[in-house]
């Protein structure tokens, strides 16, 4: 039996081998963009797949959580005697956090999962080899397409959510505390202008929010071809690869907000 | 201590239980390999006329030049897989690899590919030495093969027009007719009807079928070596039968170069110019199938005594 260090040293450098696969995988897929030939059908329809089909679940979840922000703040704010300034906190925690984050989350339970087991099970049932078999890089035809589709469609999707996490606040604002939804907009307008402005009309707010979703999508899409790509042992392995998927790209956005808000909040310091 | 000695006595029974019905085994099994030779040497005779013409293309074959060749290759991933194998595939022969299950059959598939690389030793497809190509020149080389997957590997998110249409539109510059002409004239090639089946998905078709339309898909871009990967495996004894004919067919009428793995003996023995049996990570032996009836290897007989 080798000692426990030599044990540990291994599974070390296999892990180690995981991350460098993961990275060269990302860097090939992106690299592909620039490259002939371009698979634009398959491009419009990832964008279809990851986009358009992600429009419901982003919807709700944007409501909904606008509707609950403009609760939960209002009874913080009342305290103050300030809940006048829902739409602030409600367009501020929004567009800079809530939005991009929780559209990130959603997108890949929905879509990082489904990309997993879509080119988890070509792989099993040896769809992958025939693509190299017959001349194709299976890398440019399925991953590039799948992740520049979510690099698009992930800032479109964010977009909407906080806009419409916004109206549900102004839904909430109107009807249950009573502040006019002209002078709620007028705050949101604010905590855009509070941000203060690149090249004197791009809010800062909107670059922070919209330059997270964008590393979301990569993350998202490239774990979900990662494990795809990588499925062993059947159908089973299949299952493994789409929950490995969603743990690793969920865990992966939380994380990587973090650190990207510290480097954004230290560009953009108002 | 008595009861020891019982103990022993009956352990002594009861071993010599197990090796009597061992020996019954074996005879059993040498019987059984005894009939299946004589059954594949009647149905040898019985094609006369195939033999001679095999034996004609097995010769023309000795004069022509080696399309595929492995030359003392070795592959190990976690354990050793390949071991000092070596053979060579002439222009317009069919090379049969059989062996039990699990002793990398289809890893020489993927080796004539260049899906993987050898450890050690040479892949040499039209003189052309693979083993050094960048994943670009290997895709290159790819094209001159036409690959059949063991479960026919269709895209199923295309109409089988698309699947054959794939490897025409990813590397030829045929226009929108001479494609649809192409796939047409493939699948007409497969005894399928191009009216009904090119608008299906692969998912309405039967085992059978898709497996001829994986056979048009890979003969799609006239490749000069067809690959098969368990070409028979899980279809019934009729639809085995069409499968081996077209095969027959395919490199009757294209002479192209085919390599075929397989577990189905009678096909086999129907379609091979020369066998390759794989046992214990080499080749155990190469020969006709002819030889291969004759042969009095024990692991040979053994081999056939098991169908």
């Amino acid at each position: 039996m080798p000692p426990l260090t030599d044990r540990f040293a291994q599974s070390a450098k296999a892990k180690l081998r995981k991350v460098q696969d993961y990275f060269s995988l990302a860097g090939r897929a992106i690299g592909f963009i620039f490259a002939r030939p371009f698979y634009t059908q398959d491009v419009i329809q990832q964008m279809d797949e990851i986009g358009v089909k992600s429009l419901g679940i982003v919807l709700l979840t944007g409501f909904f959580t606008g509707m609950v922000l403009a609760l939960q703040s209002s009874v913080q704010l009342q305290a103050f005697g300030i809940s006048a300034l829902v739409g602030r906190l409600v367009a501020g925690s929004m567009i800079r956090e809530l939005g991009p984050v929780l559209a990130g989350l959603m997108v890949a339970g929905r879509v990082g999962s489904g990309i997993a087991a879509q080119l988890g099970s070509m792989r099993v049932t040896e769809q992958i080899d025939a693509l190299n078999t017959l001349g194709t890089d299976p890398i440019k035809k399925l991953v590039t397409p799948r992740v520049l589709a979510a690099l698009i469609m992930l800032p479109i999707l964010t977009i909407i959510n906080d806009f419409v996490g916004i109206v549900g606040g102004n839904l909430i604002a109107t009807v249950i505390i009573g502040i006019p939804t002209g002078q709620y907009w007028r705050t949101v307008w604010e905590q855009i202008v509070a941000g203060g402005f690149t090249l004197h009309y791009i809010p800062n707010d909107f670059i922070q929010g919209l330059v997270k979703p964008f590393v979301f999508g990569g993350i998202i899409s490239i774990s979900g071809c990662y494990f795809g790509l990588n499925t062993t042992g059947g159908t089973e392995g299949v299952g493994q690869a789409t929950t490995r998927t969603v743990v690793l790209s969920s865990i992966l956005i939380l994380i990587v907000d973090y650190f990207l808000t510290q480097i954004l909040l230290s560009i953009f310091a108002p | 201590m008595k009861d020891d000695g019982r103990d022993e006595s009956g352990r002594d029974a009861a071993n010599k239980r197990e090796q009597d019905r061992r020996g019954e085994g074996r005879r059993i099994t040498e019987r059984k390999s005894e009939t299946v030779r004589a059954a594949i040497r009647e149905e040898l005779a019985e094609d006369a006329p195939e033999a001679e013409q095999r034996a004609a293309e097995r010769e023309d074959a000795g004069e022509s030049s080696a399309v595929i060749a492995l030359d003392h290759v070795f592959l190990a991933f976690d354990s050793p897989i390949l071991e000092d194998v070596s053979f060579v595939a002439r222009q317009g022969e069919t090379i049969c690899i059989v062996g039990e299950s699990g002793t990398g059959k289809s890893t020489i598939l993927k080796l004539i590919l260049r899906l993987l690389v050898p450890d050690k030793g040479k892949v040499v497809i039209s003189g052309e030495d693979i083993t050094g190509l960048t994943f670009q020149e290997a895709l290159a080389v790819r094209q001159k093969m036409g690959m059949v997957f063991q479960g026919a590997a269709l895209f199923d998110s295309m109409s089988v027009f698309e699947n054959i249409a794939y490897p025409l539109r990813e590397h030829t510059d045929l226009d929108e007719d001479e494609i649809e002409k192409r796939v047409r004239e493939k699948l007409e090639f497969v005894d399928l009807d191009p009216d009904r089946v090119m608008g299906q998905l692969p998912s309405e078709l039967s085992g059978g079928m898709r497996k001829r339309v994986g056979i048009a898909r890979g003969m799609a871009d006239n490749p000069e070596i067809m690959l098969y990967d368990e070409p028979t495996s899980g279809l019934d004894p009729l639809t085995t039968g069409t499968i081996t004919r077209l095969i027959l067919k395919l490199q009757r009428e294209l002479s192209v170069t085919s390599v075929v793995v397989s577990h189905d003996i009678r096909s086999v023995f129907r379609m091979a110019t020369r066998v390759a049996v794989l046992n214990e990570r080499k080749i155990a032996f190469f020969g006709t199938p002819e030889e291969m009836a004759a042969s009095d290897d024990q692991y040979l007989r053994d081999f056939l005594g098991g169908y």
